[in-house]
């Protein structure tokens, strides 16, 4: 996160600055990450600009990316973990086109990574970024949708609503039924919406050595997570977490710990499952794992 | 053998492809140009303006024709736009008491000093198509006269000097920036105001429309409305004067409404406001009456619980550009999210079907 100063994109956008941004707007942005950094899981509004993709598209993340983004950085884009979703490519592209930045399918090779509803299956580094796309900042926001009675809860820590929320939800269902933006508790002090991730991804966002960066762009806010901050999603004594996913193994490499997506395959209703995270599946496929309907790696490639 | 789908960049690029020759249309019709939009459709460029908050009646135009007239999208391209714009300044206050207005009408006076001047409105029109105009014919001129060199003072003046309008309160010397600051709330009113006039005007008029219905009534009657061009100047620091940087057309509305006074205040009206850029007197009255809808807590009346006196939710979502990309983002792919919901359904009913059998 240094300063790029006014640097021209490498390819064609010269009429815009390095990143799209102003040097003073991504300064503004860069003061709110810093701030976020500081108090881990806090909300800082940051007076978010109008981005040339719709609000609710990613313009959080696309500006706290902007804002990080130096020239040597190679940057990584995931949607439903997935890089070649069509808002991926998207916003690949634009960053392609306005910072002249490397990019990478690659999670080992990314140095900062923009996600929307995932965190990769490769474990992060102390040398990565991840920019999380949020669309709802506020983990108490449908439960109280007023934003200066939220912000009042979040000084006072008063998260009672949300207990009694998941105490209700056990009582009626026999479970906690929120099965993705699962609520976490940062360094026993914050409760956080993680942006809506599969729970399953939960337990990623602890003691994680990545710089982990959220941003809200219609609701103005960024918040953050530190490298080895400790993340707790809520839960009861008697009714702990677990992080759930469908109960198979990858069709194409076999793996039986990523988080799987299901495919319907025929009229028929006929359904597989496969890696929702296509660079980790693609490595694992190329290390010579073959799930029971894949097929060798070269094969597939040809 | 399931391949996994791909090709998201080349149906993208042959999406946009597609859509710039829709866009087009029929190559046998000729192309309408930026120069037509704007001459002949002014009241859209007009709202394309207002609401993208950027006063270019030639951008606004051209948004126009970008966006194959889909309004919401012309105002986000001017708002993308305005964004990446340096700021050089800030301009005086706009006179709008010195206003060159092409129409100024008052509904509390029969007549008032500069008379009342209906301008090119719609009011009056019988709404019949006029086919005339299918078969392209020119507009015979409309008749003409002198234009009076007469003021046209604001006709709140009038109640203003008889001590029976409310004080117009002296507000910050700097008012907030809404586009460089994050929306704080409470919010002080020349916040809601800016948020007001770059407001949608589809929302506005819903909520000021259902004030009138009864939802936080506070009668309003229009004491002027005008729409006409006024100076925008600006100070120059090295110079140590105002310099004229040209003219925008706006719309003001001031509304008169009642009030019986408070335990401090004797009984007097009160006002409500709007002001917009272009002609566009449906949205300055629409943000008149809910700019006064939203001042119940200052004005120590009742909080009846209508949207229109709710701050939050007038602030947070009159914006278009916001509600629309919010809500056309759920047609971006979400299958992850609903993965996990699948399995957790299946789950829950699984357990059901077991405690069931477990209690047959």
């Amino acid at each position: 996160m240094s300063i790029s100063g006014k640097m021209k994109p490498g390819a064609g956008m010269t009429e815009y600055n390095f990143a799209y941004l102003d040097e003073q707007t991504k300064r503004m942005i860069r003061r709110a990450i810093l701030k976020a950094l500081a108090i881990p899981g806090y909300q800082v509004p940051f007076a978010s600009r109008e981005m040339p993709m719709p609000y609710g598209w990613g313009t959080g993340g696309v500006q706290v990316t902007a804002a990080c983004l130096v020239p040597e950085d190679r940057l990584k884009v995931i949607d439903q973990g997935a890089d070649d979703t069509t808002n991926a490519v998207s916003i690949r592209k634009f960053f392609e086109k306005t910072a002249g930045v490397a990019t990478t399918e690659e999670t080992a090779r990314a140095s900062l990574i923009q996600t929307r509803h995932r965190i990769p299956e490769t474990p992060l580094t102390g040398d990565q970024v991840l920019v999380y796309q949020v669309p709802i900042p506020e983990p108490l926001r449908f439960l109280e949708p007023r934003e200066t009675e939220t912000r009042k809860m979040h000084s006072l820590e008063e998260y009672g609503l949300m207990h009694v929320k998941l105490y209700e939800d056990i009582s009626r269902h026999g479970a906690i039924s929120t099965a993705y933006a699962y609520p976490v508790k940062v360094e026993g002090r914050y409760v956080m919406d993680p942006s809506p991730i599969p729970k399953f991804d939960n337990p990623k966002l602890s003691d994680c050595p990545a710089i982990q960066l959220f941003g809200a762009g219609r609701e103005q806010r960024i918040y953050a997570l530190p490298p080895y901050t400790k993340v707790v999603s809520l839960d009861f004594e008697d009714h702990p977490f677990e992080a759930s996913k469908a109960d198979q193994d990858c069709a194409l490499c076999g793996s039986a710990t990523s988080y799987l997506d299901e495919v319907i395959v025929d009229d028929a209703g006929g359904r597989m499952f496969v890696c929702s995270d296509t660079d980790y599946c693609r490595a694992r496929r190329a290390a010579g794992h073959v799930g029971a309907q894949g097929v060798p790696h070269e094969e597939a490639g040809a | 053998m399931y391949v996994a789908v791909k090709g998201g960049e080349r149906a993208i690029e042959a999406a946009h492809g597609w859509l710039a020759e829709e866009r087009r249309g029929d190559v046998a019709v000729p192309e309408l140009s930026v120069a037509q939009i704007r001459a002949q459709m002014a009241l859209a460029v007009n709202r394309v303006m207002a609401e993208g908050s950027l006063y270019d009646p030639d951008l606004a135009a051209l948004a126009i024709k970008q966006a194959r007239g889909d309004l919401i999208e012309a105002i986000f391209l001017m708002r993308a736009y305005r964004t990446t714009l340096p700021r050089f300044g800030a301009s005086e206050p706009v006179e709008t008491g010195a206003m060159r207005c092409d129409r100024r009408i008052s509904a509390t006076f029969k007549d008032a000093p500069g008379g009342q001047v209906l301008g090119p409105t719609f009011d009056y029109t019988h709404r019949l198509l006029d086919f005339a105009l299918a078969a392209e014919g020119e507009t015979p001129p409309a008749p003409e006269a002198v234009a009076a060199q007469r003021a046209m003072p604001h006709v709140m003046g009038y109640l203003d000097r008889e001590g029976l309008m409310e004080g117009a309160g002296a507000g910050d010397a700097v008012p907030p920036d809404m586009t460089r600051q994050p929306m704080e709330l409470p919010a002080c009113r020349a916040l809601r105001l800016q948020a007001l006039a770059r407001g949608d005007e589809g929302f506005l008029l819903g909520l000021a429309y259902s004030t009138q219905r009864g939802y936080a009534r506070n009668h309003a009657f229009v004491a002027e409305l005008r729409i006409g061009a006024v100076a925008v100047e600006m100070e120059i620091p090295e110079l140590g004067v105002s310099v004229e940087l040209g003219e925008v057309v706006l719309t003001e509305c001031e509304t008169v409404n009642q009030f019986t006074g408070s335990k401090t205040e004797p009984p007097q009206f009160t006002r409500g406001y709007g002001l917009v850029f272009g002609q566009t007197e449906r949205k300055a009255i629409s943000m008149a009456l809910v700019d006064r809808a939203l001042r119940w807590r200052e004005l120590g009346e009742e909080d009846e619980g209508a949207p229109a006196q709710d701050e939050e939710f007038v602030l947070m979502h009159a914006d278009n550009i916001q509600a629309t990309g919010f809500l056309e983002h759920i047609k971006l792919p979400h299958y992850v999210d609903f993965q996990s919901e699948l399995e957790l359904i299946r789950k829950l009913r699984r357990e059901a079907g077991a405690g069931r059998e477990a209690a047959e």
